[in-house]
């Protein structure tokens, strides 16, 4: 009996490896056989005016504007009627959510080349068979995203950019507040005041990602906007703050324990040496917690570059290379969450998107290796050294 | 006390004493300010929307008009099954590591750790897991063994099962935690009266921590009702003519069904006031298992 029980607490485990295992697996198909690629550029260079790639919404197809791909941003007419009809715009002038009916996904960032010069793109890079078995890494390596087109680019710099601009914003925001206010319920607050504010905080943590990312798209946006008047509506600092509220409850409830885990005797000595309780809480407190305290920040980090709906709600989605944070961005998880529905299976933008998952994997557990086994070990050499 | 050491400090010292006590409850009302403003746009802008019609229609009209009874319909089902395949291996799971593992033995420590890892993996790695392991291979093999042919494709099965594996952390941390708060006396009573050890747990260890295995199921639920990446390419969809009657069929989800009307519409503006709504019911529905979940443990804990 003990035994049945002990293989299906080894579940855990075994899924972790099954996770590993089979996105890999999927990711596999690109390093194996570059035979694919040319069945899938071949089907997407179908006449263009029916070529509605990343549309997520098959009804769309029936209403008037069908050629509206990723459109999240509602006022994206806006800053695209802007713009110069004729003129190449300058890098980053060109929005992602394109109303060119004829070439809606072609864009590159780096040229500024509007869909009108797309034909001398074609003719100079007309080798999609070389590029087909070109090496995947120096694709991956690459500095556009474009998986869809005549000749894809799945270079992954931007997204990367993306992820590193959203997640340092997210944590630039979520951890100071995080930390802040687990201080106050730890050591500041009374005890009924901390009954509340408490649970209160970690009900945060139950709020779905979508309604957070709904929250940002209409409202965080629309604020952002009014105040400063940036170009975007959507862009790096309102994913930035949505992501932050993902990350805050979890900042905040693992700080919260770590702080409360110091052993009393420190507060009671440190107040008996006369300090005040400000003192004792950030000179005395805070430090004895750090490990625990940068835990909480790791674990937010790994919230933050993997979270994918908030990311694709309130990033604006452009796959840009810019490191300004008032530009739309992407994020890597928000890419395998937007494309994944419409790639074809078994492809080489599938395999792609299955190798960023790997990524995430890696990373994610990556960073919890490192809380598990450094900043526990740390803890717990800490308190038993004192 | 505080008040006399404090005000025999020069005056700077005490300015910046009261800056880090201010600072710090900034920070907790300006997190509690932020929920509060969220629900409360949620509330003006839907609270209208919500209705009895709104709950028990289906969508009319491209997803412009009509209800939500198809999405809400699909979520509770999607739930459900997740429940079933997964609170068993949880329940389980945390049964081993409290009752049978050594607390610093190999085996015990790898699957705290494969735990602690799963609850930090991102969603829409569960929903690429979903896709590369249940889908394609689970899904096609058994298509391809029992010449079926409605198991490779996405479905409420496949999406129940991507969450039951999302939501296992979540529900051997809480099975846990009851678990632990057993008292040991209990356990070696009915040890001592002659009762083995599986006898035990059976009838003296479970039917105590039965609150426990409660609470890490609500939690399970209202993560599994509002979670959306993992299930974006599992089986979800984003408009159907009836409720799903068998389990190999698509389904739609509140959350996905917001994050459609929100950002795939080609009309947003038109549909704000359902996305309110729709928001609104999400909301409330994992809003209000949270709140029980926390309100059982809060009365556990103090067991």
């Amino acid at each position: 009996m003990e035994w049945s029980i002990r293989l299906v607490a080894s579940a855990s485990i075994i899924v972790i490896f099954l996770i590993l295992l089979f996105v890999m697996r999927e990711a596999a198909t690109l390093f194996v056989s570059a035979s694919t690629t040319a069945t899938e550029s071949t089907s997407s260079s179908a006449p263009s005016g029916d070529l509605v790639p990343e549309s997520y919404d098959p009804g769309a197809a029936d209403a008037p504007s069908s050629s509206e791909p990723e459109v999240y941003n509602p006022d994206a007419e806006e800053p695209a009627t802007a713009e110069p009809a004729g003129e190449p715009g300058a890098p980053g002038q060109f929005i992602y959510a394109s109303k060119n009916p004829k070439y809606p996904e072609i864009y590159n960032p780096d040229t500024g080349l509007l869909p009108a010069d797309i034909d001398d793109v074609e003719s100079e890079a007309e080798t999609p068979d070389t590029l087909a078995r070109q090496n995947v890494l120096t694709k991956l390596a690459g500095d556009s995203w474009q998986p869809v087109g005549e000749v894809p680019k799945f270079g992954l710099a931007p997204l990367l950019i993306g992820t590193a601009k959203t997640t340092i914003i997210a944590i630039l925001i979520g951890a100071p507040l995080g930390i802040l206010a687990a201080l106050y319920v730890a050591f500041f607050a009374k005890r009924r005041v901390r009954e509340f504010v408490k649970p209160a905080i970690e009900l945060l943590a139950g709020f779905p990602s979508v309604v957070i990312g709904f929250f940002c798209l209409v409202t965080v946006a629309s604020f952002i906007q009014d105040l400063t008047g940036v170009q975007y509506r959507l862009n790096a600092v309102v994913g930035g703050i949505g992501l932050s509220l993902a990350v805050i409850p979890i900042v905040f409830s693992i700080a919260e324990d770590a702080l409360s885990a110091v052993p009393k005797t420190l507060r009671e000595a440190s107040l008996a040496l006369g300090s005040t309780e400000w003192q004792t809480a950030y000179r005395v407190m805070l430090p004895a917690a750090a490990p625990g305290v940068f835990a909480a920040v790791l674990l937010g980090i790994g919230r933050a570059f993997g979270e994918t709906m908030i990311a694709i709600m309130a990033t604006g989605n452009a796959p840009l290379s810019s490191l300004s944070p008032l530009e739309p961005a992407r994020t890597v998880a928000a890419t395998i969450g937007s494309e994944m529905g419409e790639v074809v299976w078994g492809s080489e933008h599938y395999g792609v998107l299955f190798f960023m998952g790997v990524i995430l994997f890696v990373f994610s557990f990556s960073l919890n290796a490192v809380t598990e086994l450094y900043v526990k070990k740390r803890l717990i050499k800490k308190f038993q050294g004192q | 006390m505080m008040q006399t050491s404090s005000s025999s400090m020069p005056l700077p010292k005490r300015l910046i004493g009261f800056f880090a006590v201010t600072i710090a409850m900034t920070a907790a009302v300006a997190v509690l300010g932020i929920i509060l403003g969220m629900v409360g746009s949620f509330i003006s802008n839907g609270g209208d929307g919500v209705t009895w019609s709104f709950l028990s229609e289906f969508p009319r009209n491209n997803n412009t008009e009509g209800g939500i009874w198809p999405a809400l319909a699909g979520t509770t089902f999607l739930v459900l099954l997740m429940t079933i395949l997964g609170v068993p291996v949880g329940t389980a799971t945390a049964i081993y590591l409290t009752e049978f593992a050594k607390q610093d033995s190999w085996f015990a420590r790898s699957v705290r750790f494969a735990v602690n890892t799963l609850a930090g993996v991102p969603s829409i790695v569960f929903g690429l897991f979903g896709v590369g392991f249940f889908i394609q291979f689970m899904g096609n093999g058994i298509d391809s063994w029992f010449g079926t042919t409605s198991f490779g494709d996405g479905s409420l099965l496949w999406s129940s099962a991507t969450l039951a594996v999302l939501t296992l952390p979540v529900v051997i941390v809480a099975v846990e935690e009851a678990l632990r708060a057993v008292p040991r006396d209990l356990r070696e009573a009915s040890l001592a009266l002659g009762a083995t050890r599986w006898q035990t747990i059976v009838k003296v260890v479970i039917p105590n921590a039965v609150t426990g295995i409660l609470t890490g199921s609500i939690l399970a639920v209202g993560r599994g009702a509002g979670e959306v990446a993992a299930i974006l390419f599992v089986g979800v969809t984003y408009s159907s003519e009836s409720i799903p009657s068998a389990v190999t069929e698509k389904f739609m989800h509140l959350g996905y069904h917001l994050f459609v009307l929100s950002t795939q519409s080609p009309d947003v503006d038109l549909t704000l006031p359902l996305q309110y709504a729709t928001t609104l019911v999400l909301l409330g529905l994992t809003f209000l298992l949270n709140l029980t979940a926390i309100l059982i443990r809060s009365r556990l804990r103090k067991r």
